[in-house]
Formats: structure tokens, C-alpha cells, sequence
């Protein structure tokens, strides 16, 4: 019996798009993936009164309680998490958390990230990719010593990751379109993935086009729109909710810094301290895990943390890709949905895919590619430049 | 915001009180930082020592010389102003005083960037503003100035 005691009960996922064609506000998109996950879970709206958000567009201040009053909640928490592609897993365990010191019994974690309706006469534009990631704020540090010398967005950053990780302990580019692959090849198993019915080679990653040395175009996630969602309540409760019962039951979080530039240690990330606090509270062992869900915005992200989340050595890595399948049939399975290499990165909802996966693998819905056991799972988040990343682990009730 | 950009839309910095002297550092071709008397150089520019929190530190130049910690080529131009020069190499530098920078590296085949190539900083005028890239370093004391690639 895990030592903790919040559970998740229900799911929301939207299939990721590249154009979103259903326009809608986020305040809509959260009353939607609002009333999916209820309807899921089997839970009356009027039993929430926990309310956890990333960010509400039509309202840049008072996020979560714009969010609440839109969905006619009362809420006991409510919270907004900031942490990049760390907040869907920072969202969880701080429901759960909450939930545990009886600051709430049951708690919406809502991630939409859609285009909204444009105003009336102005004309349609498509969203940008903002580059700068905010670090063009008057003041900031990136704004004055990185963007200028073409240091934004993601890629360059994971890229700096990878090549140092080369220098320090070699690294054949092909391990790395390994895990690419590998990602794709389960999402031929999840029809909501963007690249269903699109598997690739090795040979397709290592000759797609070079973005940042070493990394190519098959290794970086694509962006969309989407949404998922899950709920969160306590055992008791959970007992009436139709599905298996997933408990939250170790979790850890640690950042060190925000641009690469000034991570302590390129090779050593946080996820180490992460890992580490989340398995220990769980009372857990590496070794018992069924399958991770690690955030792979890069296929380079995937190598590091399966090294400092501890599931080998320092520098090990390679061989560890190179000796596993990371298939859903595999001996090592990862991202079973296809991760977000394979489903399609929409904004925090791509963060969020990991849990929903987890969550629907000990659940056991997880369809053509349902795992023969799926017990215990190891799920994470990987914010900005690998600064900060949180570490959970659920447990099948 | 926090970003001036040229007519052509390349971004450059906007200084602010705490980090102008950085930038009237660049101008007279020193790479100046800040220094802890604890806890040695730090940087970016900030109000107090990341370390210990002192506001003690005083300005002093460092050496200018490190070498790649780790580096990328940018192939496409992540920047749409910067679009015209890739593929261009980024580094964090690693100073012989121990802080990193990150800064574009100039005069320089970006093919043959390696981690640990030893660099020094290259100055570039802006208008009125001054930006600093790194180069390989050179036993020449009076380089000539950036790569007009840069200009």
C-alpha cells in the first residue's frame, strides 16, 4: 500500500494539431477539459474544490481564480505553476500535495494550450513561436547578454547539452536517432499521436536536416495545440470512481538555474536530486519501475535523464540505449504513447502527456499498446534548459 | 521590453544601471565583471554575489581568455535577423576566471569548433552600443576587429 495518499481518477487528452481549428478562449478550453475529466472520473463538479492552472491567456494576472469563476468552482487552492515543461508533473504533485495536508479533497489539473477566436474584424494570423521565451522583458539577463548573440528558443541550448555530453564521454549520433525512432515507432500504437502511420528509420533521423549540431530535425519535437487534463482526490473517494486508482506516491522537484549558460553542471541535471527524493519517498526501487514517461523535447533529454534519474551511470547512457528496446513492447519501455517526439509537443499539455500515459497504462486503458504489467511507473518534466525537472511516481491502487 | 534592435531587426542589448559598466567595458575592449571579495568573479552583472548575497563586489577586468565549455551551430538562424549569417557557431565560454558566457564565435570556420578550443573576446561596435563575441585565441595582443560578417 503506497505510504501517500492522493490519487488520480480521471484523464482528459486532446489529439495535438499542428493548426488548431477549433477556436476557442482558454477559459473555454478549461471548462471543457473541466467537464471531460469529471465525466471520466464519474465526479461531481460539486465535490472540486482544488484548482490548479498554467497560465490563463485572457487573464496574464489572477490566472486560477479567472479560471474558477469561469467554471463556477469555490476553490480551497487554487494555484498556477510556472515552470516550462516541468508544470504538468509541478502541477501534480502540488494537487496532490495538497490534498494530502486537507488543504482540498479533490483537485482539477488543467492543461489547454489552443488558439483562441480572433477579434472580430482583425485579421487571422498565425501564432508565432515566441522565441524569446520572455527573455526579452526589460531587465533580463537573456535580453542583454544572449539573445543578442543567438541564444533563444530551445534547440541551441539542448544542442550545447549534447555536445559536451560527445566531448566528455563520446556519443554516436545514431543512439540518439535511436531514441527518436523508438519514439515513433510507439506512436504507430496511439492513434491521437501526430505521427501515427509515420514511422521513420534510422537512416531518416541521421539524413534529416542539421538544426543545431548534432541535432536534426527528427530529434526536435513539433509544436501544436492540444489540452489534457487530470483529476486528482482521495482514496476514499476514489473507491466510487470507475477506473483503477493511480496514487501519487513519491515525488521530487529541483532547479538550478534558467539559461544553459549558467547550469552548474551541463552533464549532472536536476532531475538527479529529483529522482532521487521521488523514489525515496515512494519507498521504491528503480528496478521495480514497469516504464517511464521522460520528457523528450530533444532526443538528447531522453539520454541525460535516464542517466541522472539513475536508471544507469554516469556516462552510460549510450550503452544503456543501445542495449534496451524503449518500445511499449519492449524490455525498457519508454514514452509508450510515442512521447512527445512522437505525439507532438502542445505547449504544457505535451509535459502533461507523460502523466496521462502513465496514468492510462496502471489504469489499464491504454489499448494496442497496453503493457502485460503496469504497476509502477516513473514519470518526469523537463523545464527551460534542463533547469528545472520534477520526478514522480505512481502506483497502481 | 528589453531589447533595442538595428533598422534591420537584429537584437541588441538595452543596459540598464547595474549592467551598464559591463557594456562601457566592451567599448574600451575590456571584458569587465564583477568581483566577490569571497567569492571571486561572477556574472551576469547582478546587485549582490549569487553566492554569499555581498553587495561588495567591485568592476575589475578579467583576462578576456577561456575556452569552450560546449558549443552548437546554429544552421538556420534561430534569430530571423541573425538568419543571413548561419550557419554560426554559439558557445558558452568558460573564463580563465571561472564564469561562463555565452556569445557568438567569430572569425572562425564554424566546422571546426571543438569543446576546449582556447578564445578570447572580440569586440564589435553597434552603433553606440558595443557587443562582445568570442574568437580563437591569438598571441597577437592587437587583433584586428570582428569579421564584417558581423557588422
Amino acid at each position: 500500500m503506497p505510504k501517500r495518499s492522493a490519487t488520480i481518477v480521471g484523464l482528459s487528452e486532446w489529439t495535438p494539431k499542428r493548426v488548431w481549428d477549433e477556436p476557442m478562449f482558454s477559459l473555454e478550453a478549461h471548462a471543457r477539459l473541466a467537464a471531460e475529466v469529471l465525466e471520466d472520473a464519474g465526479i461531481d463538479k460539486a465535490e472540486v474544490d482544488g484548482f490548479v492552472v498554467s497560465g490563463v491567456y485572457e487573464s496574464p494576472m489572477f490566472g486560477p481564480s479567472a479560471a474558477a469563476e469561469y467554471l463556477g468552482i469555490h476553490t480551497n487552492f487554487a494555484e498556477l505553476v510556472d515552470l516550462g515543461g516541468a508544470t504538468a508533473c509541478g502541477m501534480i504533485w502540488r494537487a496532490a500535495a495538497a490534498i494530502e495536508v486537507g488543504a482540498c479533497e479533490t483537485c482539477l489539473v488543467l492543461c489547454p494550450s489552443v488558439t483562441p477566436p480572433f477579434p472580430t474584424g482583425a485579421a487571422p494570423r498565425k501564432m508565432d513561436f515566441p522565441i524569446y521565451l520572455g527573455g526579452d522583458a526589460w531587465g533580463s539577463p537573456q535580453g542583454q547578454f544572449e539573445i543578442p548573440e543567438g541564444l533563444v528558443a530551445a534547440t541551441p541550448s539542448f544542442a550545447m547539452v549534447a555536445q559536451r555530453y560527445m566531448a566528455r564521454y563520446g556519443l554516436r549520433e545514431e543512439t540518439l536517432a535511436k531514441i527518436a525512432v523508438e519514439a515513433r515507432d510507439n506512436a504507430q500504437r496511439n492513434p491521437q499521436a501526430i505521427f501515427h502511420d509515420k514511422p521513420i528509420t534510422i537512416d531518416d533521423v541521421m539524413n534529416s536536416r542539421m538544426v543545431c549540431d548534432p541535432l536534426k530535425l527528427l530529434e526536435i519535437v513539433m509544436p501544436c495545440f492540444g489540452g489534457a487534463a487530470v483529476l486528482l482526490t482521495t482514496p476514499e473517494r476514489a473507491k466510487r470512481t470507475p477506473h483503477r486508482p493511480v496514487y501519487v506516491s513519491g515525488f521530487g522537484e529541483h532547479c538550478t538555474h534558467k539559461s544553459i549558460t549558467y547550469a552548474p553542471d551541463l552533464l549532472d541535471n536536476p532531475i538527479r536530486v529529483a529522482a532521487d527524493r521521488a523514489f525515496a519517498m515512494a519507498g521504491a526501487e528503480r528496478s521495480a519501475v514497469d516504464m517511464a514517461s521522460m520528457y523528450d523535447c530533444f532526443t538528447i533529454t531522453v539520454l541525460v535523464t535516464i542517466e541522472n534519474a539513475g536508471f544507469c551511470g554516469k556516462g552510460e547512457g549510450e550503452k544503456f540505449v543501445s542495449e534496451h528496446s524503449l518500445r511499449w513492447d519492449g524490455d525498457w519501455p519508454l514514452n509508450t504513447h510515442g512521447g512527445q517526439l512522437g505525439m507532438g509537443q502542445a505547449g504544457t499539455a505535451g509535459g502533461m502527456s507523460h502523466a496521462t500515459e502513465a496514468v492510462r497504462q496502471l489504469m489499464g486503458r491504454a489499448g494496442e499498446r497496453q503493457l502485460a504489467k503496469a504497476d509502477l511507473a516513473y514519470v518526469n518534466g523537463t523545464g527551460g534548459m534542463m533547469a528545472e525537472q520534477v520526478a514522480l511516481i505512481f502506483e497502481g491502487a | 521590453m528589453g531589447l533595442q534592435h538595428t533598422e534591420s531587426g537584429r537584437p541588441l542589448p538595452l543596459p540598464n544601471p547595474t549592467t551598464q559598466p559591463y557594456f562601457d567595458g566592451a567599448k574600451e575592449r575590456k571584458l569587465r565583471m564583477q568581483r566577490c571579495p569571497r567569492d571571486g568573479f561572477f556574472f551576469y552583472p547582478r546587485s549582490r554575489c549569487p553566492v554569499c548575497l555581498g553587495d561588495d563586489w567591485s568592476w575589475e577586468d578579467t583576462s578576456g581568455r577561456g575556452s569552450v565549455h560546449s558549443f552548437t551551430v546554429d544552421r538556420i538562424g534561430h534569430v530571423p535577423a541573425l538568419r543571413e549569417l548561419a550557419p554560426f557557431a554559439i558557445a558558452i565560454v568558460e573564463l580563465e576566471e571561472g564564469p561562463r558566457i555565452t556569445a557568438r564565435l567569430v572569425d572562425v570556420d564554424a566546422d571546426s569548433v571543438e569543446v576546449g578550443l582556447a578564445v578570447e573576446a572580440s569586440y564589435e561596435d553597434v552603433g553606440d552600443m558595443t557587443v562582445v563575441h568570442f574568437r580563437p585565441a591569438s598571441s597577437a595582443t592587437s587583433a584586428p576587429a570582428t569579421s564584417p560578417a558581423f557588422a
